[in-house]
């Protein structure tokens, strides 16, 4: 079957083109060659006056795994406001903060989204993570597995181990719990609550093993360095939303000694302690940390105001805040030897003073921020808010008066601490496609992903413009996922199931001799049923398709 | 799959237990089953059952009459089309199968409960209340050098707990089974259970389970240094008790363990919050966890899927408007006492004893080949980790082990029959219907 896109306006940064009428031809899931003249055109869609961007990619949103799960069960409060018929399409579910997993998939293909990607997959919990993800209906998935706090990377690490075994143990478990990258959070924190620490700052040893969280950075990133995965270590810095926090963030770059590296949710890690409150923005320093740094990118977990549930690994910091649950209650998991998590839910108050100045810090890294290629725009959905305020913070970034006005409504000391009324700077659409197109899919490795060139997944959103850029990125006109009309004018038309993308890293097997013994003796679960296999992936997901990406990205061992 | 008559798995997965203990070592000689390693009481009985099963010369079954599975499939479909309410309870099966039950509810607006859920709400009302500080079993075999249980002796439940988890001198951080300490709190059934390795017994603070609150309460309060009066708490001096919150806060990394099905009195859940209360209490000075054990027949599988899936656990109903749910309007009793179902949808693979409840509904049931029980339609399946493979969710939630399938004895799987009743039910509900009721 052909289909032929006519003369839509194209923004596609991946091939430098911004806003050229042109026609697009879709075969098999896939963007072609113009046919030759006289090639039967079986569907033909006519976008003239129109916007044409590939698919949306979110490459940090919390879409399955436990702690999902965990803010699911315990917050019936959140989903009774927005429940989800079943129609002849859709599966019944819920939306709002934890939406189900069918009305996951639904709303982001609705906004234009075709892929997600769940950043803090505990490799214990892998399996649940995918399963969750293999009932999210069209949307493309993967996930990032979480190290830095297990108790086998801590205990070779204390023992000296050499950089190649490492690199053999992270490359093993990204395989064997079927990632796409690797996150580290709270490098060593998670180990050092259970040892009943509620701090550890970056040259602080960790209890009982002596590393510190300097040294865990590095390792990883060093790792993912060596064994060519595309996408850099995916960093949660120490001190989580901890005021002064900003420095941590500086001297946690500096710990990599030049390695590529992915700073998540910066927002959270952007925090000084200057002014009566002890409490101010730090987002001008980490803008230059990034502006200088071609081997640093960032997404900011932007917040924005109203309920919401934060979902993290980091225990330790959750506990902490626990204390500002809002309805009060929360869930605190040490995990099976391997990471752990914590679940509180949140009101983001634009009369806080607090919240406020989170709200300004985040559009302040945007603004800040010369190039879009690597500042990628998320809410760190839940955590800063649900992904489908997207439209919403994609309008505070490209219209200055709704964000001064916006501005002018938030708590007055919040809003004089902050310099975000002097910035002018308001992004353009072709910026807009880089943070949420080209550039995410660059940083990950999706080569056929994030553009519209021959030989791309036909992956592909369609606009039509609006000053109210709110109101436009909300409802696309058509929304295509590999060839197919899924959604149109924000409705659900059809339902695919979208592909699982993973990274198989070259390791030496023999790491089993020391990978097998620990389980056996330290683990309740055998080495053998930890691992999911590609046949596991496929049977959990619809069938689903498994896109192994190469790793031959940075210097390769 | 067996391709051979005679054969020896290892490292295998047994789901009778909240603990799916994965190392038993089974030989499958012509599709009977014997533990080499690895049994217990309870993977004992699931997988005599599951032999019994094999003499069972099984069949669907149609009002009584032997039938073929499509009739049966038929059958099942024309009932649930016939229905206008359906209540989807047992739910005794594995991922697969919780998947494929979801699908019909779904696709009927039915509602969906699991036999566990009278115990598991006792969990779930505090999740959602307070939520609460865990651990799962990992951290519990490397760390806990406290383990207070609280109104259970665990092992009753889930037999090889200690074995796994608290008698053990190989850990990371160098703990031993005979430095750790068990106290037993309430009416546990039998404490020897937890007697150590070197013979060392567990203390028992005995009162009534339906005190625990009480007794909680007081533990917090000393815990905090708050003032306590009198000289007992529901029988246990109050000396004991100071004894035990000192003990809890010296405790590197203390555990506080409950199995629900144990606490099984009216509004229990205020006991497992008190526990729960108590936990986080000690978390201001020192580390210590609860740990909420129980798991059997699916129920934690069949919470996860249905909390994924529709955003709520079970005792929800798929209701034109979207997912309701109603911990009490939905109790599989009170919907069949009730009326509020016209058709009974029983799913139980694990336990041929699980039957349905007497329901005046017609009812189908998809059962455990060995199950003994009068209904409209009944259709054998296999039993999951034996005869069929899928995903089992462990106690303590975090880790979901693939259960494999040992022999091939010609039974489908749940999620097998589901599918078939699917793809027969025909379009459920008139569409016009259903996209009038799309509410978001």
């Amino acid at each position: 079957m052909l289909i032929k896109l006519t003369g839509g306006k194209v923004i596609d940064p991946a091939h430098n083109v911004d806003g050229v009428a042109r026609d697009i031809y879709i075969r098999d899931g896939r963007v072609v060659d113009a046919p030759e003249p006289g090639a039967k055109v079986d569907k033909e869609y006519d976008l003239r006056g129109k916007l044409v961007m590939a698919g949306a990619i979110d490459l940090h949103t919390h879409i399955g795994g436990g702690k999902v799960n965990i803010a699911r069960a315990m917050l019936p409060e959140d989903h009774r406001p927005d429940l989800c018929a079943a129609t002849d399409l859709e599966r019944s579910g819920c939306g709002h903060a934890a939406p189900s997993t069918f009305t996951t998939g639904y709303r982001y293909a609705e906004m234009g989204y075709t892929a997600g990607f769940e950043p803090a997959m505990m490799p214990v919990n892998a399996r649940q993570a995918h399963m969750e993800m293999g009932d999210t209906p069209i949307i493309d998935k993967g996930a990032y597995a979480m190290l830095g706090s297990d108790d086998l990377l801590l205990s070779l690490m204390k023992d000296g181990a050499d950089q190649r075994v490492i690199n053999d143990y992270v490359a093993w478990t990204i395989t064997h719990s079927q990632a796409m990258g690797l996150k580290v959070v709270n490098p060593g924190g998670i180990s050092a609550f259970k040892f009943n620490q509620r701090k550890l700052d970056l040259d602080e040893q960790a209890p009982f093993y002596g590393v510190t969280p300097r040294q865990i950075l590095k390792t990883l990133a060093q790792a993912l360095h060596d064994l060519g995965i595309p996408h850099p270590l995916h960093v949660h810095g120490c001190n989580l939303g901890v005021p002064g926090n900003v420095q941590t963030t500086l001297d946690s770059f500096a710990a990599l000694d030049g390695l590529p590296a992915h700073f998540t949710h910066i927002q959270f890690h952007s925090y000084g302690t200057e002014g009566d409150r002890k409490f101010s923005s730090g987002a001008a320093h980490i803008a230059e940390m990034v502006n200088k740094h071609k081997n640093i990118s960032v997404d900011v977990g932007q917040i924005l105001f109203g309920q919401t549930v934060t979902a993290s690994g980091d225990n330790m910091s959750q506990h902490r805040n626990a204390a500002h649950a809002d309805p009060n209650k929360s869930v605190i998991m040490d995990i099976e030897c391997d990471a752990g998590c914590g679940v509180v839910p949140f009101k983001y108050r634009d009369t806080n003073f607090v919240n406020a100045l989170q709200w300004c810090i985040g559009l302040e890294t945007f603004l800040l921020i010369d190039d879009p290629w690597r500042v990628y725009l998320t809410t760190d959905h839940p955590n800063g808010a649900p992904f489908t305020s997207y439209p919403h913070l994609i309008r505070l970034l490209m219209d200055r008066s709704f964000r001064n006005e916006q501005l002018a409504r938030i708590n007055t000391d919040a809003a004089g601490m902050s310099t975000l009324g002097a910035l002018e700077r308001e992004y353009t659409l072709y910026e807009i496609a880089i943070m949420t197109r080209a550039g995410p899919a660059k940083t990950l490795g999706l080569r056929d992903r994030g553009h519209l060139g021959v030989g791309a997944a036909a992956d592909i959103t369609v606009y039509t413009e609006d000053a109210d850029r709110e109101k436009m990125f909300a409802k696309p006109d058509y929304v295509f996922k590999d060839g197919t009309l899924v959604a149109r004018e924000g409705k659900i038309v059809q339902v695919v199931w979208g592909n699982t993308h993973v990274v198989k890293p070259d390791y030496d097997a023999s790491i089993e001799k020391i990978i097998e013994p620990h389980f056996r003796r330290f683990r309740t679960q055998r080495m053998g049923n930890f691992k999911i296999s590609n046949d596991e992936m496929c049977e959990c997901g619809h069938g689903s398709k498994l896109h192994v990406h190469d790793c031959t990205h940075g210097r390769k061992q | 799959m067996s391709q051979h008559p005679r054969e020896t798995r290892h490292d295998v997965p047994c789901g009778f237990c909240g603990l799916l203990c994965d190392d038993l070592s089974v030989t499958i000689d012509h599709g009977r089953l014997s533990i080499d390693a690895g049994a217990c009481p309870r993977a004992t009985a699931g997988f005599d059952a599951a032999n019994r099963a094999l003499e069972a010369g099984v069949t669907p079954r149609i009002k009584g009459q032997p039938a073929t599975l499509e009739q049966a499939i038929s059958a099942a479909a024309d009932l649930l089309r016939g229905a206008r309410a359906p209540l989807f309870g047992g739910n005794g099966t594995e991922l697969p199968g919780m998947r494929g039950v979801m699908d019909l509810a779904d696709a009927t607006g039915g509602t969906i409960d699991h036999m566990n859920s009278y115990s598991m709400f006792r969990n779930f009302h505090v999740l959602q209340n307070s939520g609460w500080v865990v651990t799962s079993l990992s951290e519990v075999r490397n760390r806990a050098d406290l383990l207070v249980c609280f109104g259970t002796d665990i092992a009753s439940r889930l037999p090889r707990f200690y074995e796994r988890c608290l008698w053990v001198d190989d850990t990371l951080f160098g703990l031993r089974a005979e430095d750790r300490e068990v106290v037993m709190l309430g009416a546990p059934k039998d404490p020897s259970l937890a007697t150590s390795p070197a013979g060392r017994k567990a203390e028992v603070l005995a009162c009534a389970n339906q005190d625990l609150a009480q007794v909680a309460q007081a533990l917090r309060a000393l815990v905090a240094g708050r003032p306590v009066t009198g000289d007992t708490v529901a029988g246990i001096a109050l000396a004991d008790l100071a004894r035990l919150a000192e003990r809890l806060k010296a405790a590197k990394y203390g555990v506080v363990a409950w199995v629900t099905s144990d606490l099984d009195f009216d509004h229990a859940e205020l006991a497992v919050q008190s526990a729960c209360d108590l936990v986080r209490e000690l978390n201001a000075h020192t580390r210590c966890n609860g740990l909420p054990l129980g798991g059997t027949d699916g129920d934690y599988t069949a919470h996860q899927v249905c909390t994924w899936q529709t955003g709520f656990t079970v005792r929800t109903r798929l209701s034109e408007g979207g997912p309701q749910h109603d911990p009490r309007a939905f109790d599989t009793d009170a919907v069949l006492a009730s009326g509020a179902a016209d058709a009974l949808f029983w799913v139980s693979s694990f336990d041929p004893g699980k039957t349905p409840p007497v329901a005046k509904v017609p009812t189908v049931v998809i059962g455990h080949p060995a199950m003994q029980v009068e209904c409209d339609v009944f259709i054998p399946v296999g039993v999951p980790g034996i005869d069929t493979a899928g995903h089992l969710f462990r106690t303590d939630s975090s880790v979901a082990v693939p259960m494999r399938q040992l022999r091939d004895v010609g039974l489908p799987s749940v999620a097998d029959v589901t599918a078939g009743i699917l793809a027969a039910l025909g379009p459920a509900r008139p569409s016009a219907t259903r996209q009038e009721a799309r509410a978001c």
